[in-house]
């Protein structure tokens, strides 16, 4: 394990940041600390790096207790939502931060330098200053300047929380692609469950600073352990009294096995999907079905259709509010 | 017609403040020519009250330069009981009259009181020397380099620091070689205000340094006493000299501003 956090208590004042945590990261991984503003997730990385002390519990990384190491001690890259660039200092002198630090050789820090810069494609702007940059290539720097100096784990705190919608979709990709070149251990928080399902191969969810769940995507969306971690991983309808994805639901247009009529309110395109506004015993749910089914089926506002859960499917009770 | 307004009333209360005053002191000093300037500012008791006042200011700037970083690092990066009691006394000597800073000063270290007497001692004389009129130069000029850099620590925050720490700093080293860089502009500025109030003092310094002639007598001091012994070619020559040196300085705290703060 590269990463293992045993028991963490953190507190604010009143406010319980930590519950109670404990998560294991193993070697290489690239993982993803999901879930809602303050449910924990950034305070649990923050005390990985050193940032935060804990009120109890251990922390170990590398196999090496470092619940009391200073954050300088630990060996850990961190990336800032809001990059933390040295203002004063040249994209350059950014990235070999760490390295003159420690005291390099000029003659290696400038070839380690180097190669970072090809690595997030900044090579043409070594002697720019940050604010000459965009976000995009502030963060970039910022994760060259954190990996110059080789940490055993990189913790990224809502890396791309910063950045415009076309950039963080850029940026994902890109994270997905760098973490295949470099295999460092990747620990990165979200609450876009959308980046994390596409960016990490595990996934830990946290809410009240509490872990939910951990597991790969598939893992969470298919077995959700719970209507929180369902809610909070995909779209989610109620039938029956029970929690399912909207996607489960068969209609037909006669009764079948198990089936419960309803009404059809609207019918919404959205490309290739269509949702279906239904009503169903006194109570709105939605079905999620392509356009195929949509026009077999001549789905229109007032018609009545037949649904049930597709068999097998994921369904939940509904925990009472 | 509003902003016309404004610009004149503003214009003619610093030309009846501070630019007439300046001026008639140029003229005085130099209306019979540089030579009687350079003679009155070259008498032995001239050049001694600016070597008092320079070796005062120094040790009074050195001082508050670094108690006041430290102060502004204490109040605003760390949390702790007392922080608004501190916070408050940092203002205080903008409320208190130096005149009341000296004679406190006189009343805790003077030679007839306990901690006097324990100093004089081991050789240490406070009250009528040197190292009185430093505490007290110190004390009036304590909020000014706080006062400067605490809201530039405030707005840089505290993110650049944890990154330098995360990427194995020190904090000795994330002090130099990120937070000061970034405080260079604001403390220089604190800096050059206590380098001119230090230089300016007169109130706390008078009731401490005895105002002994050609002993602890400073340029302040100085100026006063010619002025009422009607020498007043050197008053008005030392109080330009004291004029300009301030001006200086201000011009060199603007010029050291590096460019990409300034924009």
């Amino acid at each position: 394990m590269s990463i293992q956090v045993r028991n963490v208590r953190k507190t604010f004042g009143d406010f319980v940041a930590l519950d109670d945590v404990s998560v294991e990261i193993p070697s290489g991984s690239l993982t993803a600390l999901l879930g809602p503003s303050g449910g924990g997730k950034s305070t649990l990385l923050r005390v990985v790096a050193g940032l935060e002390q804990p009120d109890s519990g251990l922390v170990e990384i590398e196999g090496r207790e470092a619940t009391r190491l200073p954050a300088q001690e630990r060996g850990v890259g961190f990336v800032f939502q809001h990059y933390a660039a040295f203002k004063h200092l040249s994209v350059y002198r950014n990235v070999a931060f760490g390295l003159e630090i420690r005291k390099r050789p000029k003659a290696e820090i400038k070839k380690r330098v180097t190669e970072l810069l090809e690595l997030v494609h900044l090579e043409n702007f070594a002697d720019r200053y940050p604010s000459q940059l965009s976000g995009g290539q502030r963060q970039r720097m910022a994760l060259a300047r954190a990996l110059a100096v080789e940490p055993a784990v990189l913790l990224l705190d809502e890396p791309f929380g910063a950045l415009d919608a076309q950039v963080r979709k850029e940026l994902r990709v890109w994270l997905r692609n760098l973490h295949d070149q470099v295999h460092v251990t990747t620990v990165f928080v979200t609450h876009d469950q959308e980046e994390a399902m596409e960016v990490a191969d595990s996934i830990v969810v946290m809410a009240n600073g509490r872990v939910e769940q951990i597991g790969s995507p598939d893992d969470l969306y298919d077995q959700p352990a719970n209507d929180f971690v369902m809610s909070f991983l995909g779209p989610v309808t109620q039938l029956a009294g029970r929690l399912v994805r909207p996607h489960d639901l068969e209609l037909f247009t006669t009764p079948d096995v198990d089936t419960v009529p309803a009404e059809v309110q609207r019918v919404t395109r959205l490309g290739f999907e269509v949702k279906v506004d239904l009503r169903i015993d006194g109570r709105d749910a939605w079905a999620q079905v392509t356009r195929g089914t949509a026009e077999q089926f001549g789905l229109e506002a007032g018609r009545t259709v037949h649904v049930r859960r597709a068999p097998d499917r994921i369904a939940l009770p509904v925990r009472s509010a | 017609m509003v902003k016309v307004g404004l610009r004149v009333t503003v214009l003619a209360y610093l030309t009846m403040l501070l630019v007439l005053p300046v001026a008639v002191v140029l003229w005085h000093t130099f209306h019979s020519g540089v030579g009687p300037v350079l003679r009155a500012l070259g008498t032995p008791a001239a050049a001694h009250a600016f070597q008092i006042t320079a070796v005062v200011t120094f040790y009074a700037v050195l001082a508050n330069t670094l108690f006041g970083v430290l102060a502004a690092i204490l109040l605003v990066r760390y949390r702790f009981p007392g922080k608004r009691v501190l916070n408050a006394l940092i203002d205080l000597p903008l409320a208190v009259s130096p005149v009341i800073v000296g004679l406190a000063l006189v009343l805790v270290y003077g030679r007839t009181t306990g901690t006097g007497k324990a100093l004089a001692q081991l050789g240490v004389s406070i009250i009528f020397s040197i190292p009185g009129m430093v505490l007290a130069t110190v004390f009036v000029c304590i909020p000014l380099v706080v006062r400067a850099v605490a809201p530039v620590l405030e707005e840089i925050g505290d993110e650049q620091e944890q990154a330098a720490s995360t990427l194995g700093a020190g904090s000795w080293q994330t002090f130099r070689r990120i937070t000061l860089p970034a405080i260079r502009g604001a403390l220089a500025y604190g800096v050059v205000l206590a380098l001119a109030r230090s230089l300016g003092e007169y109130g706390a310094i008078a009731v401490v340094s005895g105002r002994l002639v050609g002993r602890t007598q400073t340029v302040t001091l100085f100026v006063q006493e010619r002025y009422q012994n009607f020498d007043q070619q050197a008053a008005y020559a030392a109080a330009t000299v004291l004029v300009a040196t301030a001006v200086i300085a201000l011009l060199i705290s603007r010029l050291l501003r590096p460019k990409e703060l300034a924009r």
